[in-house]
């Protein structure tokens, strides 16, 4: 029999019982509609974890360390540092050797500074770091007040709420005294005296007008952007430039002798332990000499968490300003203390570490392998990933498997309603043999009818399902919105999935038609034609 | 497939043909050593008494059903060596059949009745509907070819499966009591539009009945069958009965 006949006979029979096969291929569209509003909702979840994770920098960048920082912590460098080029310092030039590999996207150093700030008189200490350009995709920035860095260089600042609440608080008691000198527009780098003593931000009482948790309101928000504070950090400079006194005017040069780093200092939280002007000027002979500087930044952006920036971890930072700004800054950092133990060359400049930005995560091992020849450590959280995905496979099998359970019932159902049909259609099946119906026709006019069930059944399900995903997802849309929360789509239908699960759905139904049609086509047509 | 004994002029050959039925126990022979021939053309009877296993014969024939043992040979081809395919192909193509109860699909249409075996056979949509037209034509149901089963009265019907047995041109016609089922009046009618497929277009027919009136007025040879065995008569005087005129008679 040809293809069209086949078909037009199989639809006439699936016509002939209406009711039943419309009610068993209702029963497979359930069915498919289960699965695919499971599958959808892995698949959903999966994206959302994915794209939050790509969007992150967590997965796609990953730190480079010279071993030479290591040497003491891990005993199994001791072979590596035979190798000359282990000794190689973290510098420019292997800077630019990173990003010269394929698929490096950037490469920039990780910067990082405890360190003070001046607002409104107040003097308040936060971790700064620093920010690529490509953080602007971190979901941190979503829906934050303000904007994101305008240049590469801008003197500009994002702050966390947290620290904006501080500057809040900072800017309704009035400075303790009238010396600090205020934010001003575009003040050039200038010796403040440090007199302000450092605002105690948590101090019980203060603020009390404001919210303590949550994000900030728009009117409060306002209130800070646009408006400067006052970063002050120790910058690192050659001692050539610094003896010089006519190019660094107005700045007072610090000690940095003592074994800590200033930073360390600034930790500990103690006024008196600060430098202060007057204290006495030291250049280091051997090393750099360290000048106290004060630079203004303009706060653009408020965000409520901190986007990961680095390796050691931007999370606890507070206050974030842009990479290439903070390098030209050339601030005094722990590196800093060890290239001057280990008697490095003052004019070059080395990082402690830096971090490799790729165009996906998929070339990280690669790069990574790639950095170790060079000579360096690498680091990065892809073994993570591999994780989230092996949790993600064993989730979606689960969801399959449910899914299937409501499919498996529907195609019992299949089952059932092609042998009735065989039951009850034996004298008809009976004439077609005598007319000349071979078994393989029978057969294959049950199975169009079971594959038809099951096209008709995979169509509506995915169209079931589809809505199903859109009910969810509209449903969690107003529940996140009344939280306040970005709308998120839940269950996702890629077309994949929906095409699989047609394919999925005429596989079943055949499957189910393979018992019935063996049935039918084995029927005798002498005995169904016997009786009447 | 060897040609040897069409070349004789001869359409079906049965030899020792046993088809034999277990149940439980007992062994029912419905067809117990029949040895037949029947030339190409010839119009023959089978006569015998209900049970006596005419039906069965008539479906070995027919390729329905298989040999428990013999040979049955239609156009000198071995139906009990070919495969349930090629069997269809035997009916679909070599033989037509009307039966008693007139199986007709009773939600198909007189036309869609008559064209089901030319879908079987794989005919091209524009042959199948001048070939329905002319089955239709020559039982004369060409007014109600759009009609169903149920809307027609049983020498309709008949006819009807007649039109269908014909339309693939086949060249032998086995008719299982196609007139049981009808009143004298249709199941003359019937005989003689039988009677003229044979006569006109040379068609091979077997013509099952317990009328032994009906078999004597319209087949050229009548067999007796009881018990599943050929009465009366060995398969030498059958083969020889080339006369026309009933071979045997009931004893
Ligand atoms: N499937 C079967 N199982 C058991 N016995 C069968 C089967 N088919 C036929 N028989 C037996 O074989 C014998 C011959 O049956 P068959 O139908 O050929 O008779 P018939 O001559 O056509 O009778 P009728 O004139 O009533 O149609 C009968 O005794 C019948 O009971
Ligand atoms: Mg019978």
């Amino acid at each position: 029999m040809k293809r069209e006949d086949l078909f037009e006979l199989a639809g006439r029979n699936l016509r002939e019982a209406a009711l039943r096969n419309s009610l068993t291929t209702l029963g497979i569209g359930v069915g498919v509609a289960s699965l695919v509003a499971l599958l959808s909702l892995g698949a959903g979840l999966q994206d959302l974890v994915g794209q939050r994770f790509n969007r992150s920098g967590l997965f796609n960048t990953l730190g480079v360390f010279s071993p030479r920082d290591m040497r003491s912590s891990e005993t199994r460098s001791r072979d590596e540092s035979a190798n000359p080029a282990v000794l190689r310092p973290l510098d420019d030039s292997v800077r630019r050797d990173i990003a010269a590999l394929p698929h490096v996207i950037e490469v920039y150093p990780e910067i990082r500074m405890q360190t003070d700030i001046g607002f409104a008189g107040h003097t308040l200490f936060s971790s700064v770091s620093a920010l690529p350009p490509s953080a602007r995709q971190s979901d941190a920035f979503e829906n934050m007040h303000g904007k994101f860095f305008s240049g590469d260089q801008a003197p500009e600042v994002v702050v966390q709420t947290d620290f904006a609440r501080e500057l809040l608080e900072a800017q309704e008691i009035p400075a303790a005294e009238d010396t600090g000198s205020p934010a001003r527009p575009s003040a050039p780098p200038a010796a403040t005296p440090a007199a302000s003593p450092s605002f105690p931000g948590k101090a019980p009482g203060a603020g009390a007008t404001i919210a303590r948790t949550g994000p900030l309101t728009a009117p409060e928000a306002a209130q800070l952007l646009g408006k400067e504070i006052l970063l002050r950090y120790a910058e690192r400079q050659q001692p050539a430039a610094a003896i010089a006194p006519g190019i660094t005017p107005g700045i007072t040069p610090d000690i940095a002798s003592h074994a800590a780093p200033p930073t360390a200092s600034a930790r500990a939280g103690a006024p008196a332990k600060r430098p202060r002007p007057g204290d006495g000027v030291s250049l280091e002979a051997p090393g750099f000499s360290v000048v106290r500087r004060e630079l203004p930044l303009r706060i653009v952006g408020i965000i409520e968490t901190a986007p990961y920036a680095g390796l050691t971890g931007s999370s606890n930072s507070r206050v974030f300003i842009p990479v290439a700004l903070a390098e030209k800054l050339r601030p005094v950092l722990p590196s800093s203390l060890r290239d001057l133990m280990q008697g490095t060359q003052p004019s070059e400049t080395t990082y402690q570490a830096l971090v490799v930005r790729l165009s996906t995560p998929t070339y990280v091992p690669a790069t990574q392998e790639a950095i170790r020849k060079i000579g360096f450590r690498t680091f990065s959280l892809l073994d993570a990933t591999r994780q989230l995905r092996r949790v993600f496979a064993v989730l979606d099998i689960f969801l399959a498997i449910f899914g299937s359970v409501a499919l498996i019932v529907a195609s019992l159902g299949i089952v059932n309603t092609l042998v009735m049909s065989v039951l009850e259609r034996r004298r008809e099946i009976g004439i077609l043999k005598a007319l000349g119906a071979s078994d393989g026709d029978v057969k294959r006019l049950f199975f169009a009818e079971a594959g038809a069930m099951g096209i008709a059944g995979g169509l509506l399900g995915v169209a079931l399902g589809w809505l199903i995903g859109r009910g969810i997802n509209f449903a969690t849309g107003i529940y996140l919105a009344r939280q306040d929360l970005p709308r998120e789509s839940i269950l996702l239908l890629p077309w994949w999935l929906g095409a699989g699960a047609i394919v999925f759905s005429i596989v079943v139904s055949l499957l189910s038609g393979l018992y019935p049609a063996a049935r039918a086509a084995k029927l005798d047509p002498v005995q169904a034609l016997r009786y009447e | 497939m060897q040609s040897r004994t069409s070349e004789n002029g001869l359409a079906i050959r049965a030899e020792n043909l046993r088809r034999h039925y277990k149940m439980g126990e007992t062994l029912i022979s419905a067809v117990d050593g029949v040895s037949l021939e029947v030339r190409a053309g010839e119009f023959i009877a089978l006569l015998g008494s209900s049970g006596s296993g005419k039906s069965t014969l008539l479906n070995l024939i027919a390729g329905l059903d298989r040999p428990t043992s013999g040979n049955i040979f239609v156009n000198g081809r071995d139906l009990g060596a070919m495969t349930s395919e090629e069997l269809a192909r035997h009916r679909r193509e070599t033989v037509g059949m009307v039966f008693q109860a007139f199986n007709l699909m009773p939600r198909m249409t007189l036309e869609e009745n008559v064209e089901l075996p030319l879908r079987l056979a794989e005919v091209s949509r524009t042959e199948r509907a001048a070939r329905v037209l002319e089955a239709l034509e020559r039982v004369g149901l060409t007014p109600r070819r759009r009609h169903r089963p149920s809307e027609l009265s049983g020498g309709e019907q008949q006819r009807s499966a007649l039109a269908r047995a014909l339309v693939n041109r086949p060249q032998i016609l086995l008719a299982d009591e196609p007139t049981g089922n009808l009143d004298s009046r249709n199941g003359n009618e019937i005989m003689r539009r039988i009677s003229e497929l044979n006569s006109h277009l040379g068609m091979t027919v077997v013509l099952v009945t317990h009328e032994r009136a009906l078999a004597e007025r319209f087949a050229q040879r009548t067999v007796f069958l009881a018990d599943g065995k050929i009465l009366g008569a060995d398969a030498n005087l059958l083969a020889a009965g080339e006369d026309a005129e009933p071979a045997s008679r009931v004893p």
